[in-house]
């Protein structure tokens, strides 16, 4: 510490707050920006409802057909509605200079990207896990296979949020950030798709589902630890223009 | 042991690599070409039919050492990545870089003989089983990384963007050699082994390995000679290149 | 009987040869100077003659090519740094959707505040108090500046980095940036600050250096 050093009549340092307070305080800010454009955090939930209403109309209401299909269409639809919002996760943190000030936080920067991430993905695809009863009875998924739907979605959506962060960051400011977001996550987002589609399907089926499930888990453990690093140094390099 | 350090720190340097590369290329080059036309002959001509698909598996000699290849050149590309992000040397980023597009072709040509040959003998074109499917994702992963690095403008800045991701895919590497292990798949699980003994006929093993060998030595030529174009596309403003043009121009 | 300490005794922030190039174009350097406590330095020069790049580089937003920085003594270590400095740069720093309170209010929760001072009081010092509860995106650019200079009156840290603190300011503003500036110097802080104008100082003892374009 540099005390010693510190001339008398320096203005008194407060101590920088703790992790925690830190925390606290982006957790506020973000559930606040949510609230404050609450009509954006609703765009995921009333995407998949039209592309859930539409796959009847496209197939023919034939139950057998639905039921058989439904926990992939599920799946996909999710997928794709995270697209949007992740694009632009920090695509305004650029533009507003809000990137500038977490990069000089005197908290790490993994962390504050980690609690970005949350933050996002409670107001953005939360909302989809929790309407997904309404959507698998349009669908006629049976009801045996609900829960293990949600447990999938439950592991696989923050896997995906934290995977897309990564990109978001590396694409964040170049030119046609969208296209190239979804070419490069959509490639990563196909084994996750095969683990949360094949527990569903075995569940369907009768089978033993749960090998597929710790294997989300797992992948979702490695990205919780692994990802945020990732993360932060793509800001960082996204920073240096 | 310091000299190491020493010879490698003089190659980074990007004219002295620029005469290096330009000097060792056509050496891997020409052996590649001709070892590949004696494996393939001993592949194609010499090798007996197999028992079971006849002569239609001899596309093996393909299809086998440009998967090699497609893991092999992320591998390398990853290493730079891994040296361009940590200590931002130029070479190591310009030669992370390269190895994109030659990954790239490897894997799209083994997807494509594979396709070839499992249609004879699988009945279909394609099957979303592990290998293939983990296959595919290695070949987006590497458009990623071509994609990435074309969209931002600072040259150098794209290539540490473009190596962070190209890390980041790296998890998938081990999932494409060890799919035909962990999942039950159509394709056929590993007959050539490291280190024991490989469950392919001696006459079918030397062409194979002898290709496997010819493509790494391609893969170098054009990494070396890709690497040259690389530099000189980054450094085009500097007196070396400028002497170099001029040479030429005067030769 | 006074004890007067030596103008350089403890410089906060100390380069030497400092240089930065983008593509191997040499943008500006090598650099040399130090910065003193209560000292300010206003860095000018035309534009693109690389005023922000310095900024950034000592901010830590960007690596240097060559050259040393040192911050109250110590090499720069922008991991364990980072807390000493406060950065404004040209964009506000802050969320358009929310009010320059609740702004202040996030950004306190990462830094901290400095004692003596709290939101309120910050932004009675650039006059924003009537504004504090609109959302940003509402006021106008003079007064996103306002916003975002009011972190200067709240959080803590030694050493000022202010690239174009005058932008989109009127003469009341100047006067108000020289203000904090000249307190946060009374405190024994220092600023380092940038302009392309010509701009009147408060403190007629702050030093000018003027960058020219690297060679």
């Amino acid at each position: 510490m540099n005390t010693a050093s510190l001339v008398p009549a320096q203005q008194a340092m407060t101590r920088t707050p703790g992790t925690l307070a830190a925390i606290r305080a982006l957790l506020r800010r973000e559930l606040l920006l949510a609230w404050r454009r609450r009509a954006d955090a609703l765009f995921p939930v009333l995407y998949a409802l039209i592309v859930v209403s539409l796959f009847p109309f496209a197939l023919g209401p034939e139950d057998a057909l639905l039921a058989r299909i439904s926990g992939g269409v599920l799946l996909v639809t999710v997928l794709l509605a995270m697209l949007p919002s992740l694009e632009s996760l920090f695509r305004g943190d650029l533009e507003d200079g809000s990137l500038e000030q977490m990069l000089l936080a005197p908290q790490p920067l993994p962390l504050l990207v980690l609690v970005r991430v949350f933050a996002h993905w409670t107001t953005t695809t939360l909302p989809l896990i929790v309407v997904m009863p309404l959507l698998a009875v349009l669908l006629r998924l049976p009801a045996q296979v609900l829960p293990v739907l949600i447990v999938a979605l439950l592991l696989a959506t923050p896997l995906l949020a934290l995977l897309g962060a990564i990109l978001s960051a590396l694409t964040a400011g170049t030119r046609r950030s969208a296209i190239l977001l979804a070419l490069m996550l959509l490639p990563l987002a196909v084994p996750v798709v095969i683990f949360a589609a094949g527990a569903v399907a075995a569940a369907q089926s009768g089978l033993p589902y749960l090998a597929p499930l710790l294997w989300l888990a797992a992948a979702l453990i490695l990205a919780l630890v692994l990802a945020p690093f990732a993360s932060a140094s793509a800001l960082r390099i996204a920073a240096e223009t | 042991m310091k000299i190491i350090p020493l010879w490698l720190h003089k190659l980074s340097s990007p004219p002295v690599f620029y005469r290096f590369a330009g000097a060792l290329r056509p050496w891997f080059l020409w052996s590649a070409l001709i070892l590949a036309a004696v494996a393939l002959y001993g592949g194609l001509v010499l090798a007996p039919a197999d028992y079971q698909q006849g002569d239609a598996y001899r596309i093996i000699f393909i299809h086998v050492p440009c998967a090699w290849m497609g893991l092999f050149a992320y591998f390398c590309m990853a290493v730079a990545a891994l040296i361009a992000m940590v200590w931002r040397i130029k070479l190591a980023e310009v030669v992370a870089m390269e190895c994109a597009p030659i990954g790239a072709a490897f894997t799209l040509i083994t997807l494509v003989t594979g396709s070839l040959w499992g249609k004879p003998m699988w009945g279909t074109w394609w099957t979303w089983d592990a290998r293939l499917t983990s296959e595919l994702v290695l070949l987006f992963l590497y458009l990623g990384v071509i994609g990435l690095f074309n969209a931002i403008e600072d040259r150098r800045r794209a290539a540490r963007a473009a190596s962070l991701l190209a890390l980041v895919g790296i998890v998938n590497l081990p999932i494409v050699h060890y799919s035909v292990i962990w999942w039950n798949t159509l394709h056929q699980g590993q007959t050539v082994r490291l280190l024991g003994p490989s469950k392919i006929a001696p006459a079918m093993l030397w062409p194979l390995l002898l290709m496997a060998l010819a493509t790494h030595l391609y893969f170098f030529a054009s990494l070396l000679a890709r690497s040259r174009v690389g530099l000189l596309a980054l450094e085009g403003g500097k007196d070396w290149a400028r002497a170099l043009i001029g040479e030429k121009a005067h030769a | 009987m006074s004890i007067s300490l030596p103008a350089s005794a403890d410089p906060i922030l100390e380069v030497q040869r400092l240089a930065f190039a983008r593509n191997d174009e040499p943008v500006f350097g090598p650099l040399d100077f130090a910065l003193d406590r209560g000292e300010t330095l206003l860095v000018e020069g035309d534009n693109g003659s690389g005023k922000t790049t310095l900024l950034r580089v000592l901010a830590g937003l960007l690596p240097a090519s060559g050259g040393e920085i040192r911050l109250g003594g110590e090499p720069l270590d922008h991991g364990a740094h980072r807390g000493r400095m406060v950065f404004l740069g040209h964009q506000p720093g802050m969320k358009g959707d929310l009010s320059p309170c609740e702004n202040l209010v996030f950004l306190s929760g990462l830094y901290g505040t400095r004692e003596g001072t709290d939101i309120q009081s910050a932004l009675e010092q650039v006059d924003l108090a009537i504004y504090a509860d609109t959302p940003l995106r509402l006021l106008s650019a003079g007064q996103k500046k306002r916003a975002a200079l009011a972190r200067l009156a709240l959080l803590p840290g030694e050493l000022w980095l202010l690239d174009e603190p005058y932008a989109n300011l009127d003469r009341r503003g100047i006067e108000m940036v020289n203000t904090l500036v000249a307190a946060h110097g009374a405190r024994g802080g220092a600023t380092l600050l940038t302009s392309h104008g010509a701009v009147r100082f408060a403190d007629p003892h702050a030093r000018h250096v003027r960058l020219e374009l690297a060679a």
